[in-house]
């Protein structure tokens, strides 16, 4: 009995306390999103050769991201609410989800940014085809769209793309299924000649 | 195919308002509105460029004594010849680019009261907000480490002609010699520095030199990152890097620059190459300026950087007292834009909102490994804290592709922390 009350006691006083320093607490999106850039690049923009643009991406593509680095620190499972992280599931998990979404409107109303990323000329110029038939439904105007909630993939950083598909095909990053549907039909080249074009959209 | 609206063209130039601002005299009947910025290193550059980013109308100027800033980040890497000093050099230019008005020349002395800084060329500028950026001075914890003995035995804790120095030391060692490490007490610049020094002068003897040897003598016992240093150790260097921490006789307390003899204790160790790294305080403008307290570093209010020693002067990068944020070149880019967000508002007769503050230290540890360390930060109580459950360290069984993403990525910390400082 003595021993629920303290453990009660505890819960109620260890609550207050999370209140409490939640309140504390309150930087705006800009103080937040500002941090992003040593990595990111200043407003978004990165300059690689890696770490990717965040600039334009949808503030929904942005939370499911975030969230998705949140939930592989949480444990969850690589593939359908986790996604693999190097160093993102370290720092996501340091944001509450309401600052997440600040975030994610703070980087959605930039305009869209493309890098000028290294690529191979003549791997772009076959993968337009391999856009046409296998990516354009969802990725539109060269994956420059944020509203299709898809990433931006134009002008992209071509590592951060490259990696991206390993995690899709080997599973550990999930795959929406019409998505699945196409990439399991593509070559490695088609794949690579793909993720240049991307990469060279300007 | 470019979609040329409006807001990309001010994106691009900068914004109309700030590109015309430069040169026009302050509106007549408006506040006064002038910062100066003592130290361009990260820092004092993050500090400028942010500030004019979010309000043009405030006058800028950074006094730095370099004409070219070279990076201590990455200068690891010149070291063991991946990377040239060309890399790791940046320029003035984009803080002109937003208007900051750069001056090369040394601060000798700033008033408080008057609210004015002295410069060595016989300049004067007067302030309503400081930002004092200095790094780091060293102390006098090792004797017989003179002037004389900074050129036999390198420290290389501040990049430029220091780094060119020891690279050609490394270059001119025969093989089969033996390198040193001498790792400074808590607090220094780059908590994980010494050790990501060593991983690469290994990979550098290995390829070059194999039958050479690198001690490395800590002051210390713990170091940062440590057991994915070890593990990095054990896994690529095993035969040719040796730690020797402070309670096995590591401390080096003297050295004997002419004879190429470091001591630890009584112990002496002749070596062929020594990299010695000496206890740090903050630079001497700040110690100069009154703003250190006992320990040799500047307190500060973790809302604004602002000293509390001395109002309207603020301290940020390794010359603060910031933990738990280590003095990493992040941390000092991410003080940056707390202060400068704050000064701004408190220039505007504004309340500074909550700061959120980021730390990233990446070490590239062999050919195709990096880790690294990140934490969140926040205003906990009205002190600087960790964001509690945020942050953590590479883990060390992660795998190799994921090792050589973090080496991608830490290249991509480089040149966005570059860009994101100066230009």
């Amino acid at each position: 009995m003595g021993c629920n009350k303290k453990a009660l006691v505890a819960l109620i006083g260890s609550v207050l306390m999370i209140g409490t320093s939640q309140v504390l607490a309150d930087p705006s999106a800009k103080a937040m999103a500002d941090t992003c850039a040593g990595c990111h690049g200043t407003n978004g923009q990165s300059a690689g050769p890696a770490s990717p643009n965040l600039a334009g991406m949808s503030a929904s593509y942005f939370i499911d991201s975030m969230t998705a680095f949140k939930n592989l620190e949480k444990g969850a499972e690589q593939g359908e609410d986790a996604r693999p992280a190097t160093i993102m599931n370290r720092i996501a998990k340091g944001y509450s989800d309401e600052q997440i979404e600040a975030m994610g409107e703070h980087f959605a109303a930039m305009p869209v940014y493309k890098a000028n990323v290294p690529h191979d000329a003549a791997k772009a110029k076959a993968g337009a085809e391999v856009y046409d038939q296998a990516c354009a439904k969802c990725h539109d105007e060269g994956g420059a769209l944020p509203d299709d909630d898809a990433g931006i993939l134009a002008g992209q950083w071509l590592p951060w793309l490259q990696y991206s598909m390993v995690d899709f095909q080997s599973g550990h990053r999930e795959m929406p299924k019409k998505m699945k549907k196409q990439v399991e039909k593509l070559s490695d080249d088609e794949i690579e000649a793909v993720l240049n074009y991307f990469a060279s959209q300007k | 195919m470019t979609n040329f609206t409006r807001r990309k063209f001010l994106q691009v130039t900068g914004g109309a308002v700030a590109v015309s601002s430069l040169g026009f005299p302050a509106i007549v009947g408006a506040a006064s509105k002038k910062v100066v910025i003592v130290g361009g290193g990260v820092g004092g550059a993050t500090a400028a460029k942010y500030i004019r980013m979010a309000d043009s109308s405030i006058d800028v100027t950074l006094i730095e004594p370099n004409t070219e800033y070279y990076t201590c980040f990455m200068s690891n890497e010149v070291l063991s010849g991946h990377r040239t000093m060309e890399s790791i050099k940046v320029a003035y230019d984009g803080l002109k680019g937003h208007g900051v008005t750069v001056v090369h020349d040394t601060v000798t002395a700033i008033d408080p009261d008057g609210k004015k800084v002295t410069t060595n060329g016989g300049q004067t500028f007067a302030y309503d907000r400081c930002i004092v950026a200095p790094g780091i001075s060293f102390a006098d914890n090792i004797e017989g480490y003179d002037d004389a003995a900074m050129t036999a035995m390198p420290h290389a804790w501040k990049a430029g002609e220091q780094t060119v120095l020891l690279r050609k030391q490394l270059e001119a060692m025969p093989d089969g010699g033996v390198v040193a490490i001498a790792a400074p007490p808590n607090p220094f610049r780059c908590p994980p520095g010494p050790y990501e020094r060593a991983c690469q002068i290994a990979m550098y003897l290995q390829a070059k030199k194999p039958k050479s040897k690198l001690m490395i003598f800590d002051a210390k016992d713990k170091f940062s990152k440590m057991g994915l240093f070890t593990q990095a150790f054990d896994r690529y260097y095993k035969d040719t890097i040796e730690w020797v921490g402070a309670s096995n006789g590591g401390q080096i307390t003297r050295v004997d620059a002419a004879n190429s003899t470091i001591y630890a204790g009584d112990t002496a160790h002749k070596v062929d190459v020594a990299n010695v790294i000496p206890a740090q305080k903050a630079g001497a403008i700040a110690i100069k300026a009154g703003l250190t307290s006992d320990g040799g570093w500047c307190p500060i209010d973790g809302r604004t950087f602002e000293s509390t020693l001395h109002k309207g002067i603020h301290v940020v990068g390794d010359a603060s007292v910031a933990a738990p944020l280590p003095k990493s070149g992040y941390a000092a880019n991410s003080e940056a834009k707390t202060c400068a967000a704050a000064v701004v508002e408190l220039l505007n007769g504004r309340e500074p909102g909550d700061p959120s503050l980021v730390n990233t230290c990446y070490s590239v540890v062999g050919p195709d490994d990096a880790i690294s360390v990140a934490m969140v930060y926040n205003l906990t109580d009205g002190k600087l804290g960790k964001v509690e459950g945020s942050g953590g360290l590479t883990s060390a069984d992660s795998s190799p592709e994921m090792r050589a993403r973090e080496v991608q990525y830490a290249y991509s910390w480089f040149e966005n922390i570059k860009k994101d400082s100066w230009g």
